[in-house]
């Protein structure tokens, strides 16, 4: 990916509204023929930094270039982008080919070109032979597919998409999730996306810029995001996670040592950059934890009293694939535990009460310094 | 929801004093001018209603035609013109930010809140030969003047007053002051409805302004601009105050003839005939676009 160039550059970006700061000095590269996600709760800019792409916006101090040019004073009619809106915008008086024929014939194209083209894009969104119908005959997930034809007929830089699938149940959203991750590969046009969906976010995602409060929390591919968190908010936004508070009492180049009052001693086999007696926050996820028997657990390549805690089941939810169990700590936290249900009749089932012990191995806790 | 049929007693209850009012006061009146629009004087007080048709063909004949013609194209022109006004105010209050709203909106409807005849009265004194439009104008021209004077060039001649009233300008004038409210809040409500990303995934397709208001946000308005278009042009038709106040001696509208008819004349069978048509003329108007909404609503 070195090798591409950023079809968008976003340079030092800050975005007040009156005295709100929406978008705080961000600067992002988005590369040619990427499928970018911007991730982030509601209202932590993702969606404002979106339509200052679009130009629907403009940015209060910073810089936005698309394929090079500044975009300062580019009306959102002259920029090489198009978007996908949330509410899909497709227009109620014209007919589904009348709609993605709409920016074409702005344009002054010929019209034998746009027939073939209109055909062409509905082909590519699986809607050939619709063109003649209105938009009020058209199901939730048609008229998205309608609203992203329309867009990508016009064969902009980039496709900007503000959640897109959110208007969608929860069955054809999954669908529509790899559909849209084909379809961003098949026409190599680079596709930035703003959702606050995780799982959305981590399946189609070449690489995801997980927002917080106007800034850029952490930029990286989805797998680092969930097993590299940089922060706590990362950490706890992707994914489900248990964190502690601790001090770190051991640091060295291939073995490090955080003393959690709420988890007990935490030993990892890699170094943390960190001062001694530093505070930081030990991560560990759910599944990343062995629950035993009382007793029975065995914590491999961790020294005698570290990585192993015991307490007592006090919740518990099927969830059909995995179960997830809610333990109590000897020390009064709660630490939350997930098991994969492999086998339909599970040999030694836990139940409500049950006293356990727990164990992870030394590679799994996450030391976050912020 | 209760259903009312269920609940016959209380709707009865609830009815009965609103439609006996209507009836006696509004139907019953109504019925009685219609009756005399097929009637002759007899003499000075009465009216035989012998069911002749004579008032109707005189209301046809040239000079009350022309009449009408001209009343349907000065409300029509009055309507244009509220329209052309209109939709940029209605755009611009859609599009103003939510807490300007409502204070935005106030203004608009803010003349209802005075009689019309004073509005009117207010009018003449902006427009009459010593009015301030006048009177401003005149100061400029007279500042103008000395100063050219000044610079030692020959100064203007005497500064003659604008006719600014008593003739069609005037009515034109009037009736579009009076009528703007009833264009603007229509269409105010159908732009406010409409989905704001509309209009920019138009600009985002390319399109301007211009041509996003054009071929999006005309179109589906399209609803609130006739509703906007026939609530203007239906008084605007029959506007009796406006043509007689502020016209000159060729601005009377078919309102005015009726009036006098029913005064002056003392001609009431000639008069009601006059109105009904005015009222069968409006009638259609509204027929046609009560037909136009059930072909669309039954093509959805």
């Amino acid at each position: 990916m070195s090798d591409k160039q950023p079809v968008i550059s976003i340079r030092n970006v800050t975005k007040r509204f009156g005295n709100m700061v929406a978008v705080d000095n961000v600067s992002i590269d988005i590369l040619e023929g990427e499928f970018f996600v911007l991730l982030g709760p509601s209202g932590c800019g993702k969606t404002t930094l979106l339509r200052m792409i679009a130009g629907f916006e403009l940015p209060s101090e910073g810089q936005i270039l698309i394929g090079g040019q500044d975009m300062a004073g580019v009306a959102p009619n002259r920029r090489p982008v198009n978007m996908v809106f949330q509410s899909y915008a497709v227009f109620p008086h014209m007919t589904v080919a009348d709609n993605v024929a709409y920016g074409l014939k702005i344009a002054g194209i010929e019209k034998s070109e746009i027939r073939h083209r209109v055909n062409e894009a509905l082909e590519l969104v699986s809607l050939g032979g619709l063109g003649t119908r209105m938009p009020d005959q058209l199901s939730g997930g048609q008229r998205q597919r309608v609203a992203l034809a329309r867009g990508l007929v016009m064969r902009p830089k980039v496709l900007l998409l503000d959640e897109p699938l959110s208007a969608l149940d929860a069955k054809l959203r999954a669908q529509m999730q790899f559909e849209l991750a084909e379809l961003q590969d098949n026409v190599g046009i680079t596709f930035v996306t703003v959702t606050h969906d995780q799982d959305e976010a981590l399946s189609m995602a070449c690489r995801i810029a997980v927002m917080n409060k106007g800034d850029v929390a952490q930029m990286a591919v989805p797998a680092d995001l969930y097993e590299h968190p940089a922060n706590r908010f990362v950490a706890d936004f992707i994914g489900s996670v248990n964190i502690f508070e601790g001090k770190l009492t051991l640091d060295e180049p291939e073995r490090a040592e955080v003393n959690c009052p709420g988890l007990g001693r935490v030993y990892l086999n890699h170094g943390v950059t960190g001062a001694h007696e530093t505070t930081v926050w030990v991560a560990i996820r759910p599944e990343k934890i062995t629950m035993t028997a009382p007793g029975k657990a065995k914590a491999k390549d961790s020294p005698a009293g570290t990585n192993i805690a015991h307490g007592q089941i006090k919740g518990m939810s099927y969830l059909g694939d995995i179960t997830l169990y809610d333990v109590r700590l000897e020390t009064g936290e709660s630490l939350r535990v997930s098991r994969p249900n492999l086998s339909r009749w599970d040999q030694e089932d836990f139940q409500w009460d049950d006293k356990v012990s727990l164990h992870w191995h030394p590679s799994s806790p996450i030391v976050l310094l912020s | 929801m209760q259903d009312w049929n269920r609940q016959k007693p209380a709707f009865l209850a609830l009815a009965t004093a609103p439609v006996l009012w209507l009836l006696a006061f509004f139907i019953l009146p109504l019925g009685i001018v219609w009756l005399y629009s097929f009637g002759r004087n007899v003499g000075l007080t009465d009216i035989d209603i012998s069911g002749t048709f004579a008032n109707y063909a005189r209301a046809l004949e040239p000079l009350y035609l022309e009449i009408f013609g001209k009343s349907v194209a000065v409300a029509a022109l009055t309507t244009l013109l509220c329209l052309v006004i209109g939709f940029p105010v209605a755009l611009a209050i859609t599009f103003a930010q939510p807490k300007w709203r409502p204070w935005l909106l106030l203004a608009v409807m803010l003349p209802f809140w005075t009689n019309l005849l004073i509005r009117t009265y207010a009018l003449i004194t902006v427009l009459r030969t010593q009015g301030y439009v006048n009177k401003s104008l005149g100061f400029l021209w007279d500042q103008a003047s000395s100063v050219k004077a000044f610079l030692g060039l020959a100064p203007l001649p005497t500064w003659e007053p604008l006719e600014l009233l008593y003739n069609n300008f005037a009515v034109i004038l009037g009736l579009v002051y009076v009528h703007l409210p009833f264009m603007v809040l229509p269409l105010y409500a159908a732009l406010d409805r409409m989905d704001k990303s509309l209009i920019e995934a138009s600009l985002d397709l390319g399109a301007g302004h211009l041509r996003t208001i054009t071929r999006i946000v005309a179109p589906l308005a399209a609803p609130g601009i006739i509703s906007g278009v026939i609530i203007t042009f239906v008084p605007a038709l029959g506007a009796y105050l406006t043509p007689d106040l502020m016209g000159g001696p060729d601005s009377q509208m078919i309102a005015n003839v009726i009036e006098r008819q029913f005064k002056r004349a003392n001609d009431w069978p000639f008069g009601a005939a006059l109105s009904f048509l005015l009222m069968y003329a409006t009638f259609m108007l509204i027929a046609l676009q009560a037909l136009r909404t059930r072909k669309i609503e039954a093509r959805q």
